[in-house]
C-alpha cells in the first residue's frame, strides 16, 4: 500500500489528536494567556493609571518637582557618574519616548519638549516574565510591584524592560543620600529599583507624590477599571497615546498630545 | 616513633592553642554576663510575650515583611484589641526607641549582623518616628 504525502499528514494529524485527547483544543483555542499578561481587571477592581498632559507640562520646560518630591520621598540616590543614574521619574526627549509617534513635520514646542517618563505599569509587563525569582510582580490592583528583599541584581527584567525604567544599583546607594527619609527604606547594592507607582502611599489611600507635587496639574492618577474615574472621563474625551503600543505591553501610562 | 618527644610536643602545643578560648574564658570567670537590654519606658506589652519575642522575633518580622509587601496586608490586631502596623521601624521601634541599646546589644553578644539596616532606616529617638507618616515595610 502507498500513501501519498497529503493522507500521512491527514493520519498524522489525527493521530496526534487522538493521543493529546479533546484537553489540546482549549489551549490551541485560547487567546494569549502568558504568565506574564493579567489582561483585564474584574468589574468592580482596581487598575490603577495616570494620565500626563504634555500641553500641561511643557508650559514650564525647567521644572522638575516631581522628580525631585519623588527621590526626595522614596530615597532615591544621584549619582554623578551618569553610568550609575537611578530613575524612577525623569524627562526624554519627545522623539526618544515615542520614537513610533512622531515625524518631522511634528508641532515643533512638541518634538523639542522633555516628556516626563516613568515604569508604565504595564498590563503585560515583559519584567515580570522574565524574574528568576518572581522579586517583581504584577499586583491585582495593576501596580508591577517589586520585592527588594527577594531581588538577586541578575538584571534580566532592565533587559527586559523596553522603556529603560528600571536602574541597578551598582555602587551603595546612601553614600549619594544627603538626606534618608525614615518614611521609606534605602536600597542597597546590587539590587535594581524603579517607580513603584507610591504603593505606600496608595495604601493610606493617598495620591502618587509626583501627582500631588505638579503645580500645573499634569499628571492625573485614578482607577482605569471605573469609568467615572478622573483619569478614564479624561480618556473618554481627548486623545491619548502610549509609549511604544506595538510591543503589546499596554502601558497604564496615558499621554495627552 | 621517630621523633617520639617533637611529634608529642607538636601535638600539646597544637591542643593548648586550640583550646585557648575555653582556657581564657575559663580564667575570666565563667560566661560573660548577658547583655542588659533598655526596655521601653512607656509600655509594658509587646505584641507577644517577651519569650516569644526572643526566640522568635526574627521569623515574626519575616512574615510581616511578605504580608506587607506581597500581600499588602499591613496591619493586624492583637486579642486586646489594639491595631498594630507590621513595621519594624515604626512599631517595633516606635517603642524600642533606642536600637543600640536593645537590638544591637543582644546582637553584638550573639555576634549576630541582621541585614535590615542596610535599608531601612533607622529613625531617629522617637521624633523620625512621627514624622515617618507612613511606608516603611
Amino acid at each position: 500500500m502507498t500513501v501519498d504525502r497529503r493522507t500521512f499528514l491527514k493520519i498524522a494529524g489525527l493521530g496526534a489528536l487522538g493521543t493529546t485527547g479533546v484537553y489540546s483544543l482549549p489551549v490551541l483555542g485560547s487567546p494569549e494567556s502568558g504568565p506574564g499578561g493579567h489582561g483585564v481587571p474584574a468589574p468592580g477592581g482596581t487598575r490603577w493609571g495616570m494620565v500626563i498632559d504634555l500641553a500641561a507640562c511643557r508650559h514650564d520646560e525647567g521644572c522638575r518637582d516631581c522628580i525631585e518630591v519623588c527621590g526626595r520621598v522614596h530615597n532615591v540616590p544621584h549619582h554623578d557618574d551618569p553610568r550609575h543614574e537611578i530613575k524612577w521619574i525623569w524627562k526624554v526627549p519627545y522623539p526618544e519616548a515615542f520614537p513610533m509617534q512622531q515625524h518631522e513635520y511634528q508641532e515643533p514646542a512638541l518634538l523639542g519638549m522633555a516628556v516626563p517618563v516613568m515604569c508604565n505599569h504595564c498590563d503585560n509587563p515583559p519584567c515580570v516574565r522574565v524574574c528568576p525569582t518572581q522579586a517583581t510582580w504584577k499586583r491585582s490592583d495593576g501596580v508591577v510591584m517589586m520585592d527588594w528583599h527577594r531581588c538577586i541584581g541578575c538584571r534580566y527584567c532592565m533587559a527586559a524592560c523596553p522603556y529603560g525604567s528600571r536602574s541597578f544599583n551598582w555602587v551603595e546607594p546612601r553614600e549619594a543620600l544627603e538626606h534618608q527619609d525614615p518614611g521609606f527604606p534605602t536600597r542597597t547594592r546590587g539590587v535594581v529599583e524603579k517607580c513603584n507607582f507610591c504603593e505606600e502611599r496608595l495604601a493610606k489611600n493617598e495620591l502618587p507624590a509626583c501627582v500631588t507635587a505638579c503645580p500645573h496639574g499634569a499628571l492625573t492618577f485614578g482607577n482605569l477599571a471605573d469609568p467615572d474615574s478622573p483619569v478614564r472621563r479624561i480618556l473618554a474625551g481627548r486623545m491619548a497615546i502610549r509609549r511604544k503600543p506595538s510591543l503589546g505591553t499596554h502601558p497604564e501610562i496615558f499621554y495627552l498630545v | 616513633m621517630y621523633d617520639g618527644g617533637k611529634i608529642v610536643a607538636g601535638l600539646v602545643v597544637f591542643l593548648v592553642l586550640v583550646t585557648v578560648p575555653v582556657w581564657l574564658n575559663a580564667l575570666a570567670g565563667g560566661t560573660p554576663r548577658a547583655p542588659e537590654l533598655e526596655l521601653p519606658r512607656d509600655e509594658s506589652r509587646c505584641v507577644e510575650p517577651a519569650a516569644v519575642m526572643r526566640a522568635t522575633h526574627m521569623e515574626l518580622l519575616d512574615t510581616w515583611r511578605d504580608s506587607v509587601v506581597r500581600s499588602d496586608d499591613r496591619f493586624f490586631t492583637l486579642e486586646d484589641g489594639r491595631r498594630v502596623e507590621r513595621s519594624l521601624s515604626r512599631t517595633c521601634l516606635g517603642c524600642h526607641d533606642r536600637k543600640d541599646a536593645f537590638c544591637d546589644r543582644c546582637h553584638d553578644y550573639l555576634a549576630v549582623s541582621p541585614y535590615c539596616w542596610d535599608c531601612h532606616v533607622i529613625p531617629e529617638g522617637g521624633t523620625a518616628l512621627a514624622a515617618a507618616g507612613g511606608g516603611v515595610r
